[in-house]
């Protein structure tokens, strides 16, 4: 396209509006990936933890010892009962009538309850007992089940929302308010080319965007790609599109600011909550189900989730696929029909 | 060839509005804010629509030739924010591009005279330069029919000639302008005709010469006379040869004059008559102003 052509002109426009504005750069880059990073940092996965516990005689104290996951103190009794009050140690054991054994601990306290249930296995087993089914574990800390695996696709997904509401509505309202969309209209400009000019923007951001967040996760958390690039490639733009959308529906006839960043806000708010970014989606009532289903959040939420870390086909994601493209299509062509020129 | 006219109803915006500007011309609409002017001049450039009435622009019709209009008019409006992010340069080539036909973006830059500008951020820019870049930004397709809604609104004096001489300079290519103010300075200046609006309604129309001299003597006196129990009698002062449409106006007395040099010793003889000192004396040709306050009893600017 010859650089002197309408539409280029305007898309370099986007361009520069958007990279001069230092602000904007941040949010759609710099955010996503600080958050990720922040969260992947609180949500790492540690060693498991040691319980700290307590022993009143030199004999439990050995017995318990055989166990890795408590670390053992002996105690005097009220040494030991003190240090329990004051969360110093989660369990104490000490010697009942007849040879038993006797545990303080708050039942409340899941810690409390794992010391108990180590701290007995221990003893047991040093007494003689033969546990008659013999048991292996398998640990799960491999990539694609963290916690930060399923935050990257509800992070990218979130970051493809607010991009482009944001990016449309705040555009398009500043120029009505700055009374350029009239001026542009005084001109021969095709109106079409103006629309065009935000979607155009929007895609190659969107490279960009999508590029820095997916490679920072990958790279740095080693989040997995199971699903083809293709699918995820589709679903990237295919909602942007969608969000475009309703970015163009919000902006369709407001003329402040203001009143663009409420509505903005009242429409990403609730899926914010309820779409799944930080939590999955499935803990709200059944009833809710079909309602969350249908935002158009979820939808790429789940989509992403399930291209990355299942591997899911394109055939598999047909459904969310149809959310989007509803969403596209209806708010496309509403906000054409309410969309004010001036 | 054009011929413009429209009737049309808002609130009061525009009235049964008949006009039409020749070709060739610098076509002044002026008159008092909410006059109707800005109404009328969107209507002509298509965009706000008439309630009734009709509109011939080049010969052509908004509803039939749209797309072949915009590309031979230049538009300015009032209060337009280019964006603050771009530079000179950058939001003439953008304009630039809508056009077929027209100069090269520097070329433009250079008519308006902000080629050491070019490469500033548009949010950089004073008051003056802003003006002149929206005003190249209307300049950009070779417009055969300029549009410029108040120019030279909120501008010191200085940016305003500025901006008249670059106005001038288009009017001397042979194309039609037209523009609203509501400096009759500016009118004076640059239009050969101007129709004069109030309450949407031409109450004047002609040359800015043929206005003044429709309306009003050649001169303009005006003088404070008199202390508080020492009150001018007027009927006196208007029954002199020369003087006509005597008027009271806050504490001062307002007349036109036709010959200075008998009129004003005539008023100074009378003043000593009466016996009422005089603390100030001014006189001035009349202007488009004095037409303005003439028929309508109000000033342009103000209240």
């Amino acid at each position: 396209m010859n650089s002197s052509h309408p539409l280029m002109q305007l898309t370099l426009v986007r361009f520069r509006e958007f990279v001069r504005e230092p602000e904007a750069l941040f949010w759609v880059f710099g955010f996503p990936i600080i958050l990720a990073a922040g969260l992947g940092i609180a949500f790492r996965n540690r060693p498991a933890e040691v319980l700290p516990v307590a022993a009143v005689t030199p004999q439990l104290s050995a017995s318990m010892r055989t166990e890795k996951l408590l670390d053992v103190r002996q105690l005097p009794p009220g040494e030991a009962e003190r240090e329990l009050r004051n969360g110093k140690v989660v369990l104490v054991a000490e010697p009942g009538a007849n040879g038993a054994v006797v545990y303080r601990y708050d039942d409340t306290n899941p810690d409390g309850r794992s010391a108990r249930m180590l701290a007995d296995r221990a003893i047991e087993r040093a007494a003689g007992r033969q546990d008659p089914v013999a048991s292996k574990d398998t640990l799960m800390r491999e990539p694609g089940s963290r916690y930060i695996d399923f935050l990257v696709p509800g992070l990218l997904g979130m970051n493809l929302m607010g991009s482009a509401v944001w990016g449309m509505a705040f555009g398009i309202v500043d120029a009505r308010r700055k009374k350029l969309i009239k001026r542009l209209m005084a001109t021969p400009m095709p109106r079409e080319y103006y629309l065009l000019s935000f979607v155009l923007s929007r895609l190659v951001l969107l490279v960009v965007e999508v590029g820095a967040v997916l490679g920072f996760a990958v790279l740095v958390f080693q989040v997995p790609v199971y699903g083809s690039l293709v699918a995820l490639a589709f679903f990237c733009v295919l909602s942007s599109m969608s969000f475009c959308a309703l970015g163009l529906l919000i902006a369709s006839r407001v003329q402040t600011i203001e009143a663009a960043s409420g509505m903005t806000n009242a429409v990403m708010m609730p899926m914010w909550i309820c779409s799944g970014v930080f939590f999955s989606a499935q803990r709200f009532p059944n009833i809710m189900q079909p309602l969350i289903k249908a935002l158009p959040l979820t939808a790429v939420i789940d989509a992403l989730r399930s291209n990355m870390l299942q591997g899911a086909s394109f055939a598999q994601l047909a459904p969310e696929a149809g959310v989007l493209s509803a969403w596209l299509v209806v708010c496309f062509f509403v906000a054409l029909k309410l969309f004010r020129w001036r | 060839m054009r011929h413009l006219r429209k009737t049309y109803k808002d609130v009061v915006a525009v009235n049964d509005l008949d006009l039409e500007v020749r070709p060739g011309e610098c076509f002044g609409l002026l008159g008092p804010n909410g006059a109707g002017k800005t109404t009328t001049i969107e209507i002509c450039e298509g965009l706000t629509p008439a309630d009734s009435g009709e509109v011939e622009v080049l010969g052509l019709n908004w509803t039939r030739d749209a797309k072949a209009l915009r590309q031979r008019l230049g538009i300015q409006l009032q209060e337009t924010q280019l964006s603050e992010k771009l530079t000179v340069l950058e939001t003439i080539q953008l304009f630039r591009s809508f056009f077929h036909q027209g100069p090269e973006a520097m070329e433009v830059i250079a008519m308006v005279q902000l080629e050491e500008k070019a490469s500033a951020r548009v949010g950089n820019l004073s008051g003056g330069q802003k003006q002149r870049l929206a005003l190249a930004c209307a300049l950009v397709g070779n417009p055969d029919f300029l549009f410029l809604d108040e120019p030279t609104t909120g501008l010191d004096p200085q940016a305003r000639r500025q901006l008249w001489e670059l106005i001038e300079k288009f009017k001397l290519s042979g194309r039609t302008i037209l523009l609203t103010t509501h400096y009759m300075d500016e009118a004076e200046r640059l239009c050969e005709r101007v129709a004069i609006m109030d309450h949407g309604k031409v109450i004047a129309l002609g040359t800015p010469r043929e206005l003044i001299a429709s309306v009003c003597a050649e001169h303009m006196v005006e003088f404070s006379a008199g202390t508080h129990g020492h009150l001018l009698d007027l009927t006196a002062v208007s029954a002199i040869d020369g003087i006509r449409d005597v008027q009271r106006e806050n504490g001062s007395v307002r007349m036109q004059v036709t010959a200075l040099h008998r009129a004003v010793p005539a008023l100074l003889a009378e003043l000593g008559r009466q016996a009422v000192p005089l603390t100030e004396l001014r006189t001035h040709s009349a202007t488009l102003e004095d037409v303005f306050v003439t028929l309508t009893g109000r000033h342009l600017r103000g209240e």
